[in-house]
């Protein structure tokens, strides 16, 4: 788990927990290239929306966020769900339909539940995400807790983003609407299906605080995090973060990218999060050989994650106990 | 013996709920300062206040979210979703999050949430203010659905959907809200997913659900004059679906009469049928289905009233079909 409280430190603390929190991006874009590598090999089935690109906007949230606080994430979850704490090999076994996955095979990539951390879930539907957040912020404003929201700028233009938005600042919920723009809804341009393309401006409209940042730069987005989770959780109601981010790959599997426009992913690839936090990692002090410890540290824990998962059995059909009732 | 008006059913059980656990919430549109339209939830803000019992936009699908998120995380939610009518714009949530939370979660939590609707027809409120959409969700693993028929089983059905685990879809029939009838024993808890006999008899079973029961029982009447015993079998729930009062039933009387408020096609009625066929073929002499004509519900008072199946129309039905005197 990433996320070590609403209380900022200074100096060497603050590179630290940045170190931290770089740890946990590079986990994720571990992660996602794994799973990318395996679905190539038959072991993930169906299809899977990989978050590579956006990392430093689930971590970044995280990153302010107690354990126990809640996190609504979407069919491109493997991010919210690893920012969160679930751990990877237990996700992996997920996306590969394993007994030993954090759902035990029954949910896949899309739809990852994970409750122990604050998961609430990750939501197939596009929007799924903002109405579940809005109702764990009831019981969140009951616990002293917060609800996080993630979805894309495609979400934006359903009715959950709209009704959603409207009750929880009219309840003033604890809830923070994290708006992961990453510039397409599936194949499609967001300014060509979004009128006006400003998301910040649709949520000033409900009398809302919200404001955008650099989704890439991991200290943008935790300070503005921080931001709205003090604000939430002493009763000042909601608040909308657009993150501006990229997503390196296609939507899902099925989906080369052909839409981009020439040069487009090479401009973001300068901009990749991983790089931009390693460089301001070094001009903070952190050391080259400490960098390279932890992103060594990454590669074996994500390859002792895939091999478990790859050694864990399948659910067997004939002893799964289905029930449909509690 | 004490009478209890439906709506007094539906607000005692809410209050007795709301008083017994803290973690039960209520809210919908126009239930906290006005009572509900149809007046079943006075008085329930001003007893548990703004933090239990609040009033919402009317934005049902981010209520039928909302009530997801929050029993997911600890409360038990009860909300109301004005007229049944209105479940289309509440479905995802309930279909696509709420209903399948448990199962694909590997059991890591159950949902317990209740949505109260308003159903039916007979109150001249047109095609899109009648609909019973118990059916919309009957095909959906992980819903409960259940449907009392008079106030005493109003209060027991809430009481039990309110502690139960699972989502559970509560349908209020409209003409039901003003009938009286005696009151349950104090605390009285109603099972889900168990049909009643409601009144047994020999000859003829009559399934039926919601207002459809109390004509039933009045056509059992005037069938007992003559001299033809009706079992009238209150179903309480779509889902889980009771098959097993149905089919001992049936067992007994070889006749099988299904009364639905709603189409044939896609009804229960047509699958609780095919499901009684299925196990209890040997036990049939005959089988059939009231439901009403494949088109929406009808505004003007006469073209509703011909409509909606109702006392005369099984009595009616009963007769032409087994002749008088069948016994």
């Amino acid at each position: 788990m990433v996320s070590s409280g609403t209380k900022a430190r200074d100096g060497a603390g603050q590179a630290t927990r940045f170190l931290d929190a770089y740890e946990r991006m590079l986990l994720i874009r571990a992660f996602e290239t794994a799973i990318h590598r395996l679905f190539l090999r038959g072991e993930v089935h169906g299809t899977t929306h990989l978050y590579a690109g956006q990392e430093a906007s689930a971590v970044g949230v995280c990153l302010a966020l107690e354990p126990d606080d809640y996190v609504a994430g979407t069919y491109r979850g493997h991010g919210h769900a690893l920012a969160k704490g679930t751990p990877p090999a237990a996700l992996a076994a997920e996306m590969l339909g394993r007994a030993t996955g954090v759902c035990g095979g029954r949910a896949g990539s899309m739809n990852v539940i994970d409750l122990e951390h604050g998961l609430v879930g990750c939501f197939g539907i596009v929007g799924g995400s903002i109405a579940a957040a809005l109702g764990a912020a009831l019981s969140a404003k009951r616990q002293g807790r917060v609800s996080v929201a993630f979805f894309g700028d495609g979400a934006t233009n359903q009715g959950y983003f709209h009704e959603c938005l409207n009750m929880a600042a009219v309840a003033a919920l604890p809830a923070i609407f994290v708006c992961e723009n990453n510039l397409y809804g599936e194949f499609t341009p967001m300014a060509a299906v979004t009128a006006g393309a400003d998301i910040p401006g649709r949520a000033r409209s409900f009398g809302m605080p919200s404001l955008s940042v650099d989704g890439n730069d991991v200290w943008a987005v935790e300070e503005a995090a921080r931001e709205a989770v003090e604000r939430a959780r002493s009763g000042g109601g909601p608040t909308l973060l657009e993150t501006r981010t990229y997503r390196h790959y296609g939507h899902s599997k099925s989906d080369p990218g052909d839409y981009r426009t020439d040069g487009e992913l090479e401009q973001w690839m300068e901009r990749d999060p991983l790089r931009l936090t390693r460089e301001r990692l070094l001009a903070e002090g952190i050391g080259e050989e400490r960098l390279v410890a932890v992103e060594a540290a990454v590669e074996e824990q994500m390859s002792t994650a895939v091999d478990e998962a790859l050694a864990a059995p399948y659910p067997d059909p004939a002893v799964e106990r289905a029930s449909e009732f509690r | 013996m004490a009478q209890l008006e439906f709506r007094v059913a539906i607000r005692d059980a809410l209050a007795e709920e709301l008083e017994r656990d803290p973690s039960v919430v209520f809210f919908g549109e126009d239930i906290a300062a006005a009572g509900g339209v149809f007046k079943a939830t006075p008085d329930l803000y001003e007893r548990f206040g703004p933090k239990r019992v609040f009033d919402t936009p009317i934005s049902e699908l981010a209520l039928a979210g909302a009530a997801f998120g929050a029993a997911v995380t600890g409360l038990r939610p009860v909300f109301e979703v004005m007229f049944g009518d209105f479940m289309g714009l509440a479905m995802d949530s309930l279909v696509n999050q709420a209903a399948k939370f448990w199962y694909i979660s590997g059991e890591q939590a159950s949902v317990p949430l209740v949505v109260r609707s308003a159903v039916g027809g007979g109150g001249r409120f047109g095609a899109i203010h009648s609909q019973i959409h118990g059916t919309w969700f009957q095909s959906v693993p992980g819903l409960k659905i259940v449907c009392p028929s008079s106030p005493a089983e109003a209060k027991g059905l809430l009481k039990a959907a309110i502690r139960d685990d699972n989502p559970v879809i509560f349908l209020e029939h409209k003409r039901l809200y003003s009938v009286k009838g005696a009151a349950p024993p104090d605390g009285e808890i109603l099972p889900l997913g168990e049909a009643r006999i409601a009144r047994a008899g020999d000859d003829l079973t009559i399934v039926a659900l919601g207002k459809n029961v109390t004509d039933a029982l009045r056509a059992a009447d005037e069938l007992a004059a003559d001299g033809l015993s009706a079992e009238v079998i209150d179903l309480r729930s779509l889902r889980p679906l009771d098959l097993d009062t149905v089919l001992e039933s049936v067992a007994r009387t070889q006749r099988l009469l299904l009364v639905e408020e709603g189409p044939r096609t896609g009804g229960w009625a047509t699958g609780l049928l095919g499901a009684v066929t299925e196990r209890g073929l040997h036990d049939l002499d005959d089988a059939w289905i009231i439901a009403t004509a494949e088109t929406p519900i009808p505004y003007s008072p006469t073209l509703e009233d011909a409509f909606m199946p109702d006392a005369a129309a099984i009595t009616r039905e009963v007769r032409e079909r087994l002749g008088a005197g069948v016994a």
